[in-house]
């Protein structure tokens, strides 16, 4: 990629952000955070005992769902909208790399998963120790910047809202799964002699290959018992490099094939 | 003519190719430099609240019953480890059924948990709590939960050997609001309970007052009390009871 052509990743990557605050993702974000503050006020009336646990607990895991099905929603009608009122192709005409369109989308979705999860973690900050929430919110950029990265994997590859979402969810909920399975698959109930048993085991540590471990992103028991440190938050990063590298390779190798 | 959707390989920058084999060898590579899952028993995390049940449900308390009690009966098997019943805290398996009873009062696994499951481990201590637990949700719906006392009635008698805790759980099966619902052999357990603490008389009575009372009307079962009740004479007689 020339010089000239790599500073066309930033604008796109503002078009991008631009959008986003026009079709008022910034109020569903807004939106988003008011419910689950009232949310985790309407806890702390009703529990009896552990107040701040199940506050922080049950907020934490609404706010990590909700940030991971809005990134992934807004990606996929976005670039399928692209699609459908031909700005790809006008882009593709363009005299600049497909390459550029990709980083320039995922460099602006990886701002607003940034921001998203910065608001998340402010609310959050309200009933945890900063530390843990500030934790707690890098581990969840990371989580995000993965999701982005699948979004834009699937819908460039199938073009449709539906099957890419249905995509996307699968991919997340297997990735934050897969280690249970794997454990499950080995486990002692498991009969090892039994050829179908050997073969999904076999099935499972393939996928596991393939997949990141998201059980280890965004855990609820840091914000519950303190138990994350910073290095802690460095696999994760790892992790996340390797992923997009390779979410990022398959996004490429696909764009730079199609006819479009 | 139609065009192809795919162009040829060649199209694909060099480059692009070669991120697309880093990035899925680094993936491999990362997992199998990662240290394998261990498997790691969690203990039983303590009831919430039956308000933040309920509202978790998102109104439809049975599908959450449901799966609360699935999720709990297979507590003890959890990835890659499997629990003795005996590790569980009861208190909170307790908590837990209690819930989940509260979430779907007319259903029975709950107490089919408590009575079959959670009871049937061999610690004294715990099978009683679980029993009581079921004689205690038996008196809030005598007519849908009596067979759970029956068998605690059973649990009781021969593997705790506690003859006077089995006459409470029997007495309860006949002395209650809903008896009409529940069928004569249960209400009659306290005879057999009576019978085997050695207290023919009480049991003598028992029988009497039951043929007495005309809520007898099948003649088997008339035939059959009255049979052994002649037995109970007979041998209170001999002395060979007692």
């Amino acid at each position: 990629m020339r010089k000239g052509q790599a500073g066309n990743i930033p604008v796109i990557a503002r078009f991008t952000v631009v959008e986003a605050l026009r079709t008022r993702y910034g109020i569903i974000l807004l939106l988003l955070t008011l419910l689950s503050f009232g949310l985790a006020q309407f806890l702390s009336q009703v529990a009896i005992t552990e107040t701040a646990q199940i506050q922080r607990a049950v907020v934490a895991a609404v706010l990590r769902f909700s940030a991971v099905f809005l990134v992934a929603l807004y990606i996929i009608t976005s670039i399928s909208r692209e699609f459908s009122d031909k700005v790809v192709e006008l882009m593709f005409s363009l005299p600049m790399p497909r390459g550029s369109y990709y980083l320039g989308k995922l460099a602006g979705y990886a701002m607003l998963a940034t921001a998203t999860a910065v608001v998340f973690s402010l609310l959050l900050l309200t009933v945890t120790p900063w530390a843990q929430a500030a934790m707690w919110g890098v581990s969840l950029v990371f989580e995000l910047l993965l999701v982005c990265a699948a979004s834009l994997v699937l819908v460039l590859a199938l073009n449709q809202v539906t099957p890419a979402f249905c995509a996307v969810v699968a991919f997340y909920l297997l990735a934050r799964s897969i280690t249970a399975m794997q454990l499950m698959a080995h486990g002692p109930l498991v009969d090892g002699h039994s050829m179908a048993s050997q073969l999904i085991a076999r099935l499972i540590d393939g996928m596991a290959f393939l997949l990141p471990d998201m059980s280890l992103f965004t855990r609820s028991d840091w914000l519950l018992y303190s138990t994350a440190q910073w290095q802690d938050l460095l696999p994760l990063l790892g992790q996340t490099a390797v992923y997009l590298a390779l979410l990022s390779g398959v996004a490429l190798f696909d764009l730079y094939r199609r006819n479009i | 003519m139609r065009r192809p959707s795919q162009r040829p390989l060649s199209c694909v920058p060099p480059r692009v190719a070669a991120l697309l084999g880093a990035g899925l060898l680094l993936q491999v590579a990362w997992h199998g430099a990662q240290p394998p899952p261990l498997p790691r028993a969690e203990d039983l995390p303590p009831a919430p609240q039956a308000a933040v049940l309920q509202l978790t449900s998102l109104g439809d308390p049975l599908a959450l019953s449901k799966v609360l009690m699935l999720w709990l009966q297979v507590f003890d098997n959890q990835p890659g480890i499997s629990l003795p019943f005996r590790d569980l805290d009861y208190a909170r398996v307790e908590a837990w059924l209690e819930r989940i009873l509260g979430l779907d009062p007319r259903g029975q696994y709950p107490l089919l948990a408590a009575s079959r499951l959670y009871g049937a481990v061999p610690d004294p201590r715990r099978q009683r709590r679980m029993l009581d637990f079921v004689h205690e949700k038996f008196r809030e719906d005598p007519a849908r939960r009596w067979p759970w006392l029956a068998h605690a009635v059973y649990v009781a008698k021969y593997q705790l050997r506690d003859l006077p805790l089995a006459l409470k759980y029997a007495r309860a099966l006949a002395d209650n609001p809903g008896r009409g619902e529940i069928p004569h052999w249960a209400q009659q357990m306290q005879i057999f309970v009576l019978e085997e603490m050695g207290e023919t008389e009480a049991a003598r009575v028992l029988i009497g007052a039951l043929l007495d009372s005309g809520r007898i009307t099948d003649p088997h079962e008339f035939r059959f009390l009255t049979g052994r009740l002649r037995l109970l004479e007979e041998k209170s007689d001999d002395g060979s009871i007692n």
